[in-house]
Formats: structure tokens, sequence, C-alpha cells
């Protein structure tokens, strides 16, 4: 195998000097220097090993060396995306933020991409595939199948992360939305997702379990549909194998429409299907009840799959797509408020008998916060959905609210209640280090997203109605400079609520952290620790 | 006829009801007569006295024993 190992690794390390050295944009050199940091690296690794015996890996437990590193690479990234975002609030505040020396590299347009896939793809990506390790071996009784394979998920995953992150500073970007990586990255993505497509797969297919949990199929819903996803959205030609500039494939409104298919079920798929996977199985595990009713389970998750894949073309009304395809748009998106709230219901209901643990258990009331959260915001999308509605949100910082009521009330908190389960179940401690900590992480959170979804809805109203107001001449009556002078307010309130969230995230990482290195192990311990890889 | 309008018509006559039939049986199939123990034992699938290992080869678990 190291005969085999060194050469390719040899040979990988050579073509990313070369690439470094050819490279035609600085992103390009930058990314081929880390390959061949990587590579390299990995090269002497295995020299230095070739001939030592190695002992025989441990295949009787659990693998959870990737989920315990996937729990801290959660927890890193959350911290680094909500701190990204709250910069980019204040510099739409305080524009004088986007200094003159950072020009070109930390400015507003650079940073924000930053920040949605620092949020969406590292914070959330790591926790879904952290939490998704975790469960389908437990409710497969069976060890990851494919032996180091999810290591190399998690760490080609965090490749990809690095790539996104610095490319998007240096200018790397294929502008589309929730999918700016370019080409080469993209390909690198495909490459993992799939290594974690077949993990997940040969696990599930080597279970010692008859029923597949309903867990699961959230979770293998979303790992297939995402890479479906990626794959056409990201169809395009490179301009140069030795630079990150490439041209798409699709163009016009084709482009815009594939864009938002990808953009929306990125949304159903990602956040909503794959976080629906960490809801079937850690709230009831945590409320210490079966899920209310199996039977809407299986409903759910069948509506939730046909429903979904139809609602993105409400991205596009009032643009040169079709009447009809915006139309159909608007009607899924309307009728994908059943399911949703079908969901929502079956996880509430779960705490059915167990309503006390809302008062006793912070983690429970951060997951039924979570499911409120998600009622909320599928209750507004399909609203928004609607042409008449769109008109006046689209393009306003409505949206933006909408958004982060999913991102930082569903997303944020149920991930933040799974790390809390998680953190003393993988590291063999009785339970968190601070209660108390939750408690004031739940407050900070909870109220970090009512400034902020409040502050954007009035602004978003606000903006849209001056947008459209007109004298009785049938002017304009405000240009844009006013609308932007009128948001200043709200956009120092969705700051400051930015910023109780990210206070919030830091407490957990204090607790994570003292749980962790905290009280004294359990004798059961899991033996591999993460300095091991 | 051209490709995109092939493909239109049989989208929107033979895929809709494939796919809407589909959909309606996943849903019955869901109700169907004596499913209620076996999602009750899935749902306690979950709870199932833990392995705190994998099992092995062979000792393959019923749900909800």
């Amino acid at each position: 195998m190291d005969y085999l190992k060194i050469p390719l690794l040899a040979l990988v390390t050579l073509l990313a000097a070369i690439a470094a050295d050819w490279g035609r944009d600085p992103a390009y050199s930058l990314h081929a220097a880390i390959v061949m940091i990587v590579a390299g690296g990995l090269l002497l690794r295995a020299l230095r090993r070739t001939g030592e015996p190695r002992p025989a890996p441990d295949l009787s437990g659990y693998m959870d060396g990737p989920v315990r590193a996937g729990v801290i690479a959660t927890a890193f990234w959350g911290v680094v995306g909500f701190l990204v975002g709250v910069f980019i609030a204040l510099q739409l505040a305080f524009p004088a933020l986007n200094f003159d020396w950072s020009e070109g590299l930390a400015n507003f347009g650079r940073l924000r991409p930053l920040h949605t896939s620092a949020v969406i793809f590292a914070f959330g990506g790591n926790a879904l595939i952290a939490t998704s390790f975790y469960v389908v071996q437990r409710t497969s009784a069976a060890r990851l199948w494919g032996g180091n394979t999810a290591w190399f998920v998690f760490w080609g995953y965090q490749l990809f992360i690095v790539f996104a992150a610095t490319g998007y500073l240096l200018g790397s970007t294929q502008s589309k939305e929730y999918a700016e990586p370019e080409w080469y990255v993209d390909i690198w993505l495909t490459v993992v997702w799939l290594a974690y497509l077949a993990v997940y797969l040969g696990t599930i297919l080597k279970r010692r379990e008859r029923h597949i949990y309903v867990a699961n199929w959230f979770f293998l819903a979303f790992i297939v549909t995402v890479a479906m996803l990626h794959v056409v959205n990201n169809l395009s030609i490179p301009v140069s194998i030795w630079g990150s500039k490439s041209v798409q494939l699709f163009a016009g409104v084709q482009d815009a429409m594939t864009q938002w298919w990808y953009g929306h079920n990125a949304v159903g798929f990602f956040l909503t299907a794959g976080f629906l996977g960490m809801m079937y199985y850690f709230v009831p595990k945590q409320a210490g009840r079966p899920v209310y009713s199996y039977k809407l389970s299986i409903i759910h998750f069948w509506a939730l799959i046909f429903l979904y894949i139809w609602a993105g073309p409400h991205h596009l009304h009032y643009t040169a797509l079709p009447d009809w395809a915006s139309t159909l748009g608007m009607v899924f998106s309307v009728i994908l408020w059943m399911p949703s709230w079908g969901g929502m219901i079956n996880g509430l209901m779960t705490l059915e008998g167990a309503w006390d643990k809302i008062r006793t258990d912070p983690i429970i009331r951060m997951f039924v916060a979570s499911l409120a959260f998600y009622g909320m915001s599928t209750f507004e999308g399909p609203v928004m959905s609607i042409r008449a509605v769109n008109s006046l949100s689209h393009y306003t910082d409505w949206t933006i609210g909408h958004v982060h009521s999913g991102a930082l009330g569903w997303n944020g908190l149920i991930t933040f209640g799974c790390l809390y389960f998680l953190t003393p179940k993988l590291w063999g401690r009785e339970r968190m280090y601070s209660n108390a900590a939750i408690n004031w992480h739940f407050w900070l959170a909870t109220i970090g997203i009512v400034l902020y979804a409040a502050a954007m809805w009035v602004t978003g109203i606000m903006e849209g109605l001056m947008w459209r107001e007109v004298d009785d001449q049938g002017f304009l009556v405000n240009s844009f400079a006013d609308t932007v002078a009128a948001k200043f307010p709200m956009y120092v309130i969705r700051a400051l609520g930015g910023g109780l969230y990210l206070a919030g995230a830091l407490i957990m990482v204090w607790n994570m952290w003292m749980t962790v290195r905290g009280a004294p192990a359990r004798t059961t311990a899991p033996t591999d620790t993460i300095a091991a890889e | 006829m051209d490709t995109y309008s092939i493909l239109r018509q049989i989208a929107d006559s033979w895929v809709l009801l494939m796919m809407f039939g589909f959909f309606l049986g996943c849903i019955l199939w869901a109700f169907r007569p004596g499913s209620r123990p076996l999602h009750d034992d899935a749902a306690r699938l979950i709870f199932s006295p833990e392995p705190e290992q994998p099992l092995q080869r062979g000792a393959k678990r019923e749900a909800g024993q």
C-alpha cells in the first residue's frame, strides 16, 4: 500500500508545485500551494512510517474519532462564521469598516460569501457530517463502513472549506449564490461527497438492525440530493487548467433557473432534510421518549422530498422566467407549508407528557425553540413566495431576516442542542460542565435572533414600501440613498442581535472546553483521540 | 417535434402521473393494516438497550427488542 501511496503523493506534490508557479491568479496559486503543503506533509509522514510495524486498528467499537473531530470543527467554524457575520453587519451600518488597506480582500463583497459559506457549509456541514456519522452507527448497530474513508471525508471537507474561504477573499468566485467556489473546488467537493455517500450507504448496508430508522432516511436524502444539485449547478468549463476562472454551461434564464433550483434545494435538503435527520434522533433521545408519530414521520419524509424540489422558481418572480414556472414554484412552496408543519408538530409533540423538561432541561429548551423557529420560518417562507408578497419583499432585508430566523433559529439552535448532547457522550463525561452556561447561551441566542429578525422585518418592509412609493405625478418619491439612510438604526440593532448570538456561541465553546478537559473520564472512555490523526 | 417539446409532453403526462402515484402509494403504504406495531417498534429502536459497541456479524438485533 505504501509503495503505491508514496509515488502518488510525490506526483501530487510536484504537480501542485508546478500549478502554484504557473497559476494565472492569486487564488489558484494559493490553493495549489496549499495542496502542495498538504500532499508534501502526507508524503513525509508516509516516508517516515515506511516499514514500521503498525498496530492493527481496533475495529470493535463505534468509529467516533471523525465525530469528535466534527464536533470540534462545528464549534470552531460556527464561531468564525458568526464573527464574520457580525463584522459584515457592522460594515453595512458603518461603511468606514471597509478599510482602505483591506480593499479587495476584506470589503463587504468579499466577506459576505465567506460568512454564508462558513455558517452553512462549514458550521452546518460539519454538524451534519458529525451527527450523521454518530446516528447511522447507533441506529444501525454497526461501525462506519470503509475504515479511514470517514477521516478522508472529514479532512477533505475541511480542505474544501479552506479553499472556498480563501478563494472568496482573493476574488475567486463563479457568482452563484451558495455555490461560489470555482471549478476545481467543486470537483474536489464532489469527490469528498461521494466518499461521504459511500461511507454512509455502506454503514446502512451492513447494519444489524432490521429497520432503517427514519433519521437515516432524511440524512440519506440530504446526501444524495446535495450531490445531484451540486454537480448540475456547477457544470462549467475552466478557461485554463492553470487558473480558477470558468464559464458556466447554462446561460441566461436557464442558468438562473438552475441556480435557484440548486439554491432552494440547498435550503430544502442541506438545511432542512439533513437537520430533520438530527431532529428525529436527538430530540427523542434527549426527551427520553419515542417520536410522537412514526407514521407521520414517514409521510413527512415523502411529502418533503416530493414537494421541495419544485419550489425553486419562487426566487425568480418578475424575471425572464416564464410565468407558469414561477407560479409552479409558488404553488409548491405554499403546499410545502403542510409537511413542514407536520414535521414541526411531530418534533414538538414528542415532548407530550414530558413538557416539564422544557423548564428543567436547557437542551430540550433549545430543541423546542429550534422547532418553533422552524415552524415560523416555514410559514413565513410560503407567504413570501406568493407573487404579490414577493413584489414587496424581494431584494429587501425582509429576505435576510427570513433566512436568519431559519438559519440562526432552526439550524443554529438544533446544532447547539446536538453539540451539548454529543460532547459529554463522545468524551465520556457524565454531562456538560455547566448547565447555567447552556441557559445563558439559550437566552443570548434567542434574544439575538429576535432582535435580528424584528429589525430586518421593520427595515425590509420599510424599504420595500419606500422603493415603490410614487407621488401624484407618478414619480418615485425616494432615492435609493434615502432608504439606506432610513435603515441605519435597524442595521445597528441587527448587528447587536448578531453580537448576542456570537456571545452565546462563545459561551458554548467555553462550556465544551471545560467538559472535555474537566471531569474525570469514565472507564469506557474511547481510546482513539483526535490527536492520533 | 423538438426535444424540449417531447420531453415536456412526457413530463407533463406520464411522469407526472407516475410520481404522483408513487407518492400516494408511499402514503397509503404507511397506513396499511398492521403497520402500527412495526412503526411503534421502529420508533423505539433508538432506545433499545444501546450496545456500547456495534453488534457482531450474525448477531442481528430485531427492532424494539
